[in-house]
C-alpha cells in the first residue's frame, strides 16, 4: 500500500456525453484498461480534469451493466463546468470508487422505498439499475421521484425501465403547460405509498432540506430510523479520509459515508 | 536502552560530523524568531530556544506540495510525484513537537499510507531536547501531557549542567551516536543528577488545566451546543492564524497549477482551515459550517475530541503557538477551563 500514490488518478475515456436538462449531462466513462470500475451503487469517484482540477461525484450507473460507468453531473462548479464542455473521447482522471454505498446486504429480500430529490436521483438510479438486473433478489420497489420543474426531471426516458421495477411516482414543485401529472413538493406523494415498514427499507438522496421533511414522512409510514439510508453531501478534497473537508464531528463522510443509516446519524450535531 | 552522557563542549562537534552526512535541520535564530531551518555550520544553532515559530510539520507536509505532474494535449502524460528524500537529522526537537510527529503519523502512515509522507519520516532522524523550564505563559504541555517524551524520538537530550543526558530510543539513534560522538555511559551520579533535573523541571511548569486531560473528549462532547461557543467565537477573526502554526493541523486543499504555456502543469495539496469561510462549502454555494461559531467550534473539537477518537491521540500537544498568534488571544486553556466550568455546574 505504501508505494500506492494516493491521489494519482487512472485515466478514463469519455465514450458518450448526453444532454439531460439545461444543467445536467450523462457521461458513460471507460478507464483506458477497459477494466470495469468495481464500484457498488452509492459509491463516488473522484474525477479529474487535469488543468482545472477534481470533484467528487457520485456514480449514476450500475455495476451490473457492463465494463462502462456513467456520472450525472451538474455543471455547478469549476471542475463540473470543464467537464461539460469536454466531448467523447476526452481523457479524465478517475480515483475510486470510493465510501460506502447502499447496504445491499441488508436491503436484499426486502421491499424497498426510493425517495429521490434533484440530482439525488443520479446515485439512485445506479440503485434502480442494480435492482432491475437483480431483480429476484428484492421485494416490491416503490420509487418518489421529485424535481423542481418538469424540465429539470433527469432520466426522462428511463422513466419506463424503473416503472418496470416498481410503482414510480413522479412529481414537480411546479408545474408548467407540458406537465399533467402530480405537482408539490416528494412529500405530497407519501400519502399514496403503502409500505409494510416492518419488511421495507428506506433509501432516500436529495437536498438537506428535503430530509428533514421526508424523514418524518418514513416515521408516519412506521418505517424505523434504523430501516432509513440516506447519502450526505459534503465538499471533499481527497476522497481518503485526509483533508478534513468532508468531515462531520468526528465521521469522514468520504470514509464512512456518503451512505448512512439514519439511526447512525440522527443524534449527530452538523449532519442533517 | 542505555542512557549516555555528552559534555556540552562536545555537543557542536558532533552536529558537525553529522553535517558530512545529513542534511541537519534545528532551531537558528531570526529577527525575533526562532525557526527550525537546515543549518551550514553547527554555530548557527540555538540549542536553548524557548519555541520554534512553525512547528517541524512543514518538513513532512510542506504547505505546498507536488503531487502530481501532467501534459495536457493530444496524448496526455500524468505521472505521479515520488520524492526520494535524502537523510534529514532535526536536532533540537522540543517534547511538544515530537508528540505532534505521532499524530501526523498516524494520519500519514496509520491507514492509506501516504508514499511520500512515509519517506520523509522514515529519513529523518529525531534528537529531541528536553524543556527544563516553560517556553513562555502559552504553553501548557504538562496538562496535555506532552512534557514527558518516552517514544518519538531517535536522541533526547536533558541539561545536566555541564553535559547532556542521551536518552536512545531508536537502533538507528544509537548508531548515529556511536558513529559521529564522543558520548560515554552514564554515572550513577549523573543518573541521580537526571532524576533531580526532571523532578524540578515538572516544578517549574505550573498546572493550569482545572481536570484532567483524558476527560476532555467527554467534557467536550457534553457541551456542544453551549452559547460559549457563540462567545467565544464573536472574538475569532477568523483568521486561520491557529490552523497555521498548530504542529497537530493537517487538513488541506488540493487544486491544479497550470504553466503558461497551458500545456504543463501540476497538482498541488496545500495546507488549508477549518475556520476559512469556504472549508466545508460545496459548490452551488451550500455551506455546511456557515458560521464562525461552527468552525471555531470544530476546530476545539477536532482537537480535543475527533482525533482523540480516530487515533487514540489528542489533537492538542499544548505547545501554544495558536495562542502566541492569535490577534484576539484565544487561548485553549482558557476555552478548556471555562467549558469545564459549565460542565461541573451543569
Amino acid at each position: 500500500m505504501g508505494n500506492e500514490h494516493l491521489l494519482l488518478p487512472r485515466l478514463a475515456r469519455i465514450l458518450e456525453v448526453k444532454e439531460l436538462t439545461a444543467r445536467e449531462k450523462l457521461f458513460t466513462l471507460q478507464m483506458e484498461d477497459a477494466k470495469p470500475l468495481g464500484h457498488s451503487p452509492g459509491q463516488f469517484v473522484e474525477i479529474s480534469v487535469f488543468g482545472v482540477g477534481e470533484c467528487p461525484i457520485s456514480i449514476c450507473s450500475s455495476p451490473t451493466r457492463g465494463s462502462y460507468f456513467q456520472l450525472c453531473v451538474r455543471a455547478v462548479g469549476l471542475v463540473t463546468n470543464a467537464l461539460h464542455r469536454l466531448k467523447p473521447g476526452s481523457v479524465v482522471g478517475i480515483r475510486g470508487p470510493y465510501g460506502k454505498g447502499f447496504p445491499l446486504e441488508v436491503m436484499r429480500g426486502q421491499d424497498i422505498l426510493i425517495a429521490a430529490g434533484g440530482l439525488g436521483m443520479a446515485p439512485l438510479r445506479s440503485l434502480a439499475q442494480y435492482i432491475k438486473d437483480r431483480r429476484e433478489e428484492f421485494g416490491n420497489v416503490t420509487v418518489l421521484y421529485g424535481a423542481r420543474e418538469p424540465g429539470e426531471l433527469l432520466f426522462k426516458d428511463e422513466l419506463d425501465e424503473i416503472q418496470s421495477v416498481g410503482e414510480c411516482l413522479l412529481t414537480v414543485d411546479r408545474a408548467d403547460e407540458t406537465w399533467k401529472g402530480h405537482v408539490g413538493v416528494i412529500t405530497t406523494l407519501c400519502p399514496q405509498v403503502k409500505v409494510d415498514p416492518s419488511r421495507t427499507i428506506a433509501v432516500t438522496v436529495g437536498p438537506p432540506i428535503m430530509y428533514r421533511f421526508i424523514l418524518q414522512e418514513f416515521k408516519k409510514m412506521g418505517i424505523p430510523d434504523d430501516r432509513i439510508y440516506l447519502s450526505l453531501e459534503r465538499r471533499m478534497k481527497c476522497g481518503i479520509g485526509k483533508c478534513g473537508h468532508c468531515q462531520i464531528n468526528g465521521i469522514y463522510v468520504c470514509r464512512e459515508g456518503p451512505v448512512f443509516n439514519y439511526a447512525e446519524i440522527k443524534n449527530l450535531p452538523e449532519a442533517l | 536502552m542505555p542512557i549516555m552522557v555528552l559534555s556540552k563542549q562536545d555537543l557542536l562537534p558532533f552536529v558537525e560530523r553529522m553535517l558530512k552526512d545529513y542534511e541537519v535541520i534545528g532551531p537558528i535564530k531570526k529577527d525575533s524568531f526562532y525557526l527550525f531551518s537546515p543549518i551550514s555550520k553547527p554555530e548557527d544553532l540555538v540549542i536553548d530556544y524557548p519555541i520554534a515559530l512553525y512547528p517541524p510539520r512543514k518538513f513532512f507536509l510542506p504547505a505546498e506540495e507536488r503531487v502530481l505532474r501532467f501534459t495536457l494535449g493530444e496524448k496526455l502524460v500524468v505521472e505521479p510525484i515520488v520524492e526520494r528524500p535524502g537523510p534529514k537529522v532535526l536536532f533540537g526537537l522540543h517534547p511538544c513537537d515530537l508528540h505532534s510527529t505521532r499524530l501526523l503519523d498516524a494520519a500519514f502512515i496509520r491507514e492509506n499510507p501516504d508514499a511520500n509522507y512515509e519517506a520523509r519520516r522514515r529519513n529523518a532522524i529525531f534528537i529531541g531536547i528536553d524543556c527544563l523550564k516553560p517556553c513562555d505563559e502559552y504553553a501548557f504541555c504538562k496538562d496535555m501531557g506532552t512534557l514527558n517524551v518516552q517514544s518519538c524520538y531517535d536522541l533526547f537530550l536533558t541539561d545536566l549542567g555541564n553535559e547532556y543526558a542521551v536518552e536512545i530510543g531508536s537502533e538507528r539513534g544509537k548508531e548515529i551516536l556511536e558513529k559521529y560522538s564522543s558520548a560515554r555511559a552514564i554515572s550513577e551520579a549523573e543518573m541521580a543528577k537526571l532524576e533531580e533535573v526532571r523532578r524540578e523541571r515538572d516544578k517549574a511548569f505550573p498546572s493550569k488545566l482545572n481536570f484532567d486531560a483524558s476527560k476532555l473528549p467527554e467534557i467536550l462532547w457534553a457541551r456542544f451546543n453551549s452559547p460559549y461557543w457563540k462567545e467565544l467565537a464573536e472574538k475569532c477573526m477568523g483568521c486561520g492564524s491557529c490552523t497555521l502554526v498548530c504542529s497537530t493541523c493537517y487538513c488541506h486543499d488540493v487544486f491544479d497549477r497550470v504553466e503558461l504555456n497551458l500545456k504543463e502543469g501540476e497538482r498541488l495539496r496545500v495546507w488549508d482551515s477549518c475556520l476559512l469561510e469556504d472549508f466545508a462549502k460545496v459548490a452551488g454555494g451550500l455551506n455546511f459550517r456557515p458560521s464562525r461559531v461552527e468552525r471555531l467550534r470544530h476546530r476545539f473539537y477536532r482537537k480535543g475530541k475527533y482525533l482523540w477518537d480516530l487515533f487514540g491521540l489528542m489533537g492538542c500537544v499544548g505547545c501554544g503557538r495558536c495562542t502566541r498568534h492569535c490577534l484576539a488571544r484565544i487561548n485553549p486553556i482558557e476555552v478548556f477551563n471555562d467549558i469545564f466550568k459549565e460542565y461541573s455546574q451543569a
